[in-house]
């Protein structure tokens, strides 16, 4: 909502600077979102008339304008507007005149004739984007006023940003009656009077949909002249709102919306048959509206209708067949309360939002239709001529948005703002907001302000008060937040369980960062192209409306985000690059959703920083598989056995991945990104990747205290020579499935392929290391448990020591 | 015994002249090994008259307690000259860069949601979580927004169909903590939300703390309270102001927005408070009494407040970065500088 400052002065004055009016404003909930100043400044540009006029001798399109001042004395200006002609009282910037722009009027000579200074447009000066003629001042303006003054240029033009709650201010009226409970002070609306009917004509109108329209009034007026000029304080009033001048009819309806707040439409009443229906459309019902543009409307939607077809969709845009033209000499004046439930959303649907659908849909005061229609009346009178007919009005008060009285407690008040308003505040506030205010009845006898509560009745222009908490905010705010001080809260302090098994996601981010990974947030929905070269086939979670296509489907995983990251930082010159997200992905299983937390992390470049003493080496999987077991490593003491088996995965290297197990269930994914995939992502190589569940990583187990031994330790070094592809896990399965209470540890320390051994050999080189418990260690023991290892490694995976020939 | 003294001083001599912990060894053989010298000496106490042994003996024994002292002590000083060397041999530029992994560091939105969190869970507020795929009931319907509601409109939401989309706010997880658990309650929700909106100043994504606190006797003095608070320490400025501004929310009544006075400039007008001086940072206000109907509690018991704030506003006023967008490109070297 935007407006003349000096128009609502006209309603109410508070006597304060415009920036002291828009702080309270804001400071009320009515945020001021600007204040500007309604033109640019221009001088010297005083109202002239054009007292004779001829043709410029030597150039046809211009005119010679002989033009008289405040003193009667004749000056001779040249202008080329089509519109310059005797009579005229215009706005004459003479010789030393600055216009908007600070351009600065000279005297100028068209061929022979000498000009004294220029005819302004609207355009020049600054009061419309286009003109296509002088502007024409009002007949009885002053000759020799200064033009600036006396179009009352020295104003603002304020805009509210209004919360959808606040419809009823989306007119001068509710600004100035904010305005007058805010700085105490009387509003006086322009008086409306009806305007009696001087011709008995009406249009039959049938209200078919009462529940959606229970209030319509309507109006013939006939012997309309269109082409009348809309007076320039009308026009005026409407550009500082921002509104578009389209004719004296439609300005004189929009100027009632902005005073009143209630939308109005002028129908030609040349092209409507008897009689007029409000109704829902047939589904499909086609319409032309104003704008050219053609829908096809769903059952849901209001109607305005005549006898053979919809002329307008209701409160929110008329229809082209009907509309007003200059042509247009008879009309039909609607002014309807349309319920907010049949106007909202439709504009939506249909994506047209006016600034009738605005209101209605915000809802629009239902007790102020005739008032509205005699206002319109009266102007177009004013300005158009015309005899009306009789105001017609078709009411189904049950429909009506009810307004129930409330009760409003002292104690309520004081329990929800922590403050007491006085009682003659609350009266006060309220009246001025335009509700009655009476005693609780059921305290007889006391008054109001003694019983401690209040019946107040709500008026029918607020559509935000229900409850006690509406009137305790309307209190509140117009008493001002600032006046109710701040307190820190009492409560019980009472613990609430903190479960020690559960692990802080803020331990599992230090790992990473600890260990040189930068955190990432990446976009939850991603591009289902890349997507798709990463996950085939999988089954994602589609946005309806996405704002990109490369944004468009929620991610199943946390590596495209990540991959979408290391490109970015590819792309940029970054040498080196760890990152790690937390985050839900969306999985689809059977139609199911769900949104499961991950963390993943994604590894590229050197091992290490470049660096002058360590080998220049890239990243490989066994870096990033021990950042992945350190996190595996917070679930506490055992955690339960971590697995790694190698996985086969589409987007994966196929020997370098694995899935993670942790006590047999799956957990995550490791691996090196398959070089095909990064090549169709574009991204330099070697990549690797990762991906846990955050659950089960969460999940740790409390330390279980292990007494320490107090004897020697000893140590048995084992060469085993294996067949290549023998996984070192399963290895080292055996050996712990020798269990003995007495190994400590059986540590991998070499591998080794090559020389002296076969080629489809390997040699991995353990330690074993074993401690008593309740004794020292004899030989004996140890020896007896390494046979049974070597037995049972030569059984079961063949191999042998080395430097022994196989056994075959 | 001549010869006893001849061999210490000669032992004390050869001894002293060891350059090393090998000739040492060398020469301690010589002396008392198993063939050394003093063995010799004492192999030939056989050819000695039965009254001189004894004397004799013990001059070859304290000879050998000399010389074994005196290896010891050459032994001493030579390892410590050994280590002198090898100390010397180990010179180091101690201004070489150090090796190994360098530190990554958090997500400053993370960093700002931990520190918001942190700041409140001293007055006993509680993390809870919720879905970011959520329904219309626990985005919209509970919240008191209902179809078609204006208010909708200002949201923009991502849609999958017509009951389910992405949380635009992390108020739905106040909703779900309610339906689950009794009052008292004092509880946030960090997470993120969408919105379907993407220009300079908007990410389709972004995060928000939810904050709710219900209890018998909560009043708006308690959130304006809470608030100043939780702004004041959050900035490190004591003396910050706050602005509370009525405003509209469908599921709180009162409401309010709340300003701060711009950090930047302290007020004065600048670029980043549009010279205002002030900077919205987060709505709140009274739980509406529909709210507590849908979810089951009794609002003429209980009564509470609700805030939510932007994250990444508040992370961009905190640590000066200008450029919303940044926060989701993971530039490293944008990452890099928090640590």
């Amino acid at each position: 909502m935007k407006f003349s400052d000096q128009w609502l002065r006209e309603w109410v004055d508070p006597e304060v600077p415009t920036a002291a009016l828009a702080e309270a404003l804001t400071l009320a909930g009515l945020e001021v979102a600007g204040v500007t100043p309604v033109a640019s400044r221009f001088s010297g540009v005083e109202v002239g008339e054009i007292r004779a006029i001829e043709t410029h001798p030597e150039d046809p399109g211009l005119r010679v304008c002989s033009v008289f001042d405040r003193e009667g004395d004749a000056y001779t200006v040249v202008c080329g507007a089509p519109n310059a002609r005797a009579g005229l009282r215009v706005a004459w910037a003479r010789v030393g005149a600055t216009l908007p722009g600070g351009r600065v009027i000279g005297r100028v000579a068209f061929g022979d004739v000498a000009s004294a200074g220029m005819l302004c447009s609207a355009e020049e000066l600054g009061l419309e984007d286009t003109s296509d003629g002088v502007m024409e001042l009002p007949l009885d303006s002053p000759l020799g006023a200064d033009v600036w003054h006396l179009l009352g240029l020295d104003d603002q033009a304020i805009e509210v940003d209004l919360t959808p709650n606040r419809g009823d201010c989306l007119g001068i009226a509710g600004i100035a009656r904010e305005i007058g409970v805010l700085f105490r002070r009387p509003v006086t609306p322009p008086a409306v009077r009806p305007v009696a009917a001087v011709i008995p004509d009406v249009l039959e109108v049938r209200v078919l949909a009462p529940a959606a329209c229970p209030s319509y009034v309507g109006r013939i007026v006939r012997g309309l002249d269109a082409r009348a000029h809309t007076p320039l304080w009308v026009r005026e009033r409407l550009r500082r709102a921002g509104v578009r001048c389209l004719g004296p009819i439609v300005d004189v309806t929009n100027y009632v919306m902005l005073e009143w707040g209630q939308p109005m439409h002028a129908f030609d009443l040349a092209r409507l048959g008897a009689p007029i229906e409000v109704r829902h459309a047939r589904e499909g019902e086609r319409i032309t509206l104003l704008d050219g543009q053609e829908l096809a409307l769903t059952g849901e939607t209001l109607v305005i209708a005549d006898r053979t077809r919809a002329v307008a969709v209701a409160g929110i845009m008329g229809g082209h067949d009907a509309g007003v033209g200059p042509n247009t000499t008879d009309v039909f004046l609607e002014s309807a309360f349309f319920a907010p439930a049949a106007v909202a959303g439709k504009a939506r649907v249909y994506r047209l939002q006016t600034d009738s659908s605005h209101r209605f849909e915000r809802g629009v005061d239902f007790e102020i239709q005739d008032r509205a229609i005699e206002r319109a009346t009266a102007l177009l009178i004013a300005i158009c001529g015309g005899r009306p007919g009789p105001v017609v009005s078709k009411r189904a008060p049950e429909h009506l948005p009810a307004r129930n009285a409330i009760t409003l407690r002292a104690s309520r008040m004081r329990r929800l703002l922590g403050v007491d308003v006085p009682a003659q505040e609350v009266a006060e506030v309220l009246s001025r907001l335009g509700m009655s205010v009476a005693a609780e009845p059921g305290a007889s006898g006391l008054a109001a302000s003694e019983a401690g509560a209040w019946r107040v009745q709500p008026p029918s222009f607020r559509f935000d008060l229900a409850i006690e908490a509406d009137l305790i905010e309307e209190l509140a705010r117009v008493r001002g937040y600032e006046r109710i001080p701040g307190r820190s809260p009492l409560g019980a302090l009472k613990m609430s369980p903190r479960p020690e098994a559960v692990l802080d996601t803020a331990r599992l981010r230090q790992v990473l960062c600890d260990r040189g990974y930068h955190e990432a947030i990446t976009y939850s929905f991603v591009d289902p192209v890349n997507l798709g070269r990463l996950m085939p086939g999988v089954e994602t979670l589609q946005l309806a409306n996405p704002i990109a296509s490369d944004m468009s489907v929620m991610r199943p995983s946390l590596w495209p985000g990540l991959l979408g990251a290391l490109k970015r930082n590819q792309d940029r010159q970054v040498a080196r690059v760890r990152l790690f997200e937390i985050g839900l992905v969306f999985r689809l299983a059977d139609g199911k959703l769900d949104q499961c937390p991950k963390i993943g992390g994604v590894a590229w470049g050197p091992c290490v920083p470049e660096q002058w003493s360590e080998p220049r080496r890239a990243v490989d999987f066994f870096d990033v598989k021990n950042d992945v077991e350190a996190l595996l490593a917070l679930a506490g003491a055992d955690g339960g056995a971590v697995e790694f088996q190698l996985h086969t995965d589409p987007a994966l290297h196929p020997h370098q991945s694995a899935l993670v197990l942790r006590a047999g269930r799956e957990v995550g994914v490791i691996g090196a990104l398959h070089p095909l995939t990064a090549r169709a992502l574009g991204l330099q190589t070697p990549v690797y990747v990762f991906e846990l569940d955050l659950g089960p990583l969460c999940q740790r187990e409390l330390p279980v205290y292990r007494p320490l031994s107090r004897f020697p330790l000893v140590r048995r070094d084992l060469s085993l020579v294996v067949a290549r592809d023998t996984p070192a896990g399963a290895v080292l399965e055996c050996i712990a499935g020798q269990a003995s209470e007495v190994l400590q540890e059986a540590r991998l320390f070499d591998l080794y392929c090559g020389e002296g051994l076969d080629a489809a050999e390997k040699s991995i080189a353990i330690g074993l290391i074993f401690q008593g418990i309740s004794s020292t260690l004899i030989d004996e023991e140890v020896d007896a448990f390494v046979e049974r290892v070597l037995i049972r490694l030569q059984e079961t995976l063949g191999a042998r020591q080395r430097g022994q020939r196989s056994s075959d | 015994m001549n010869d006893v003294t001849q061999v210490l001083d000669e032992a004390r001599q050869s001894i002293a002249e060891a350059t090393s912990l090998a000739d040492l060894e060398a020469e301690r053989v010589r002396l008392l090994g198993k063939k050394g010298v003093l063995t010799g000496l004492l192999k030939q106490l056989g050819g000695l008259p039965q009254s001189e042994r004894p004397e004799a003996g013990a001059a070859i024994n304290s000879a050998k307690l000399a010389i074994t002292e005196a290896l010891e002590t050459r032994r001493q000083a030579l390892r410590d000259a050994e280590m002198e060397c090898a100390i010397a041999s180990e010179k180091l530029d101690v201004t070489l860069p150090g090796r190994g992994q360098g530190l990554g560091g958090l997500h400053p939105v993370t960093r700002t949601l931990e520190r918001l969190c942190s700041l409140l869970c001293q007055i006993g507020f509680e993390v809870v979580e919720g879905p970011e795929v959520e329904d219309d009931y626990h985005n919209f319907e509970a919240l008191n927004i209902p179809a078609h509601h204006p208010a909708r409109a200002m949201h923009d939401t991502f849609y999958f169909d017509a009951h389910t989309l992405l949380r635009t706010h992390t108020s739905p997880v106040q909703i779900r903590t309610m339906k689950r658990r009794p009052p008292p309650l004092r509880i946030i929700a960090p997470g993120r939300v969408y919105r379907c909106d993407s220009d300079l100043t908007h990410t389709p994504m972004f995060h928000q703390i939810e904050g709710l606190m219900v209890d018998e006797d909560v009043s708006f003095a308690d959130l304006k309270g809470v608030l100043e608070d939780l702004m004041r320490n959050f900035f490190e400025q004591e003396d910050l102001a706050l602005r509370f501004r009525p405003s509209y929310f469908p599921f709180t009544e009162p409401s309010a927005e709340v300003d701060i006075r711009c950090v930047m400039c302290r007020g004065g007008g600048c670029r980043v408070c549009g010279e205002s001086g002030w900077l919205e940072v987060l709505g709140c206000g009274m739980v509406h009494p529909r709210v507590f109907e849908h979810v089951g509690i009794d609002s003429e018991r209980f009564t509470g407040f609700a805030f939510g704030l932007g994250v990444e506003r508040l992370t961009m006023l905190r640590y000066g970065v200008n450029d919303l967008r940044i926060f989701f490109e993971n530039d490293v070297r944008f990452l890099a500088q928090f640590r």
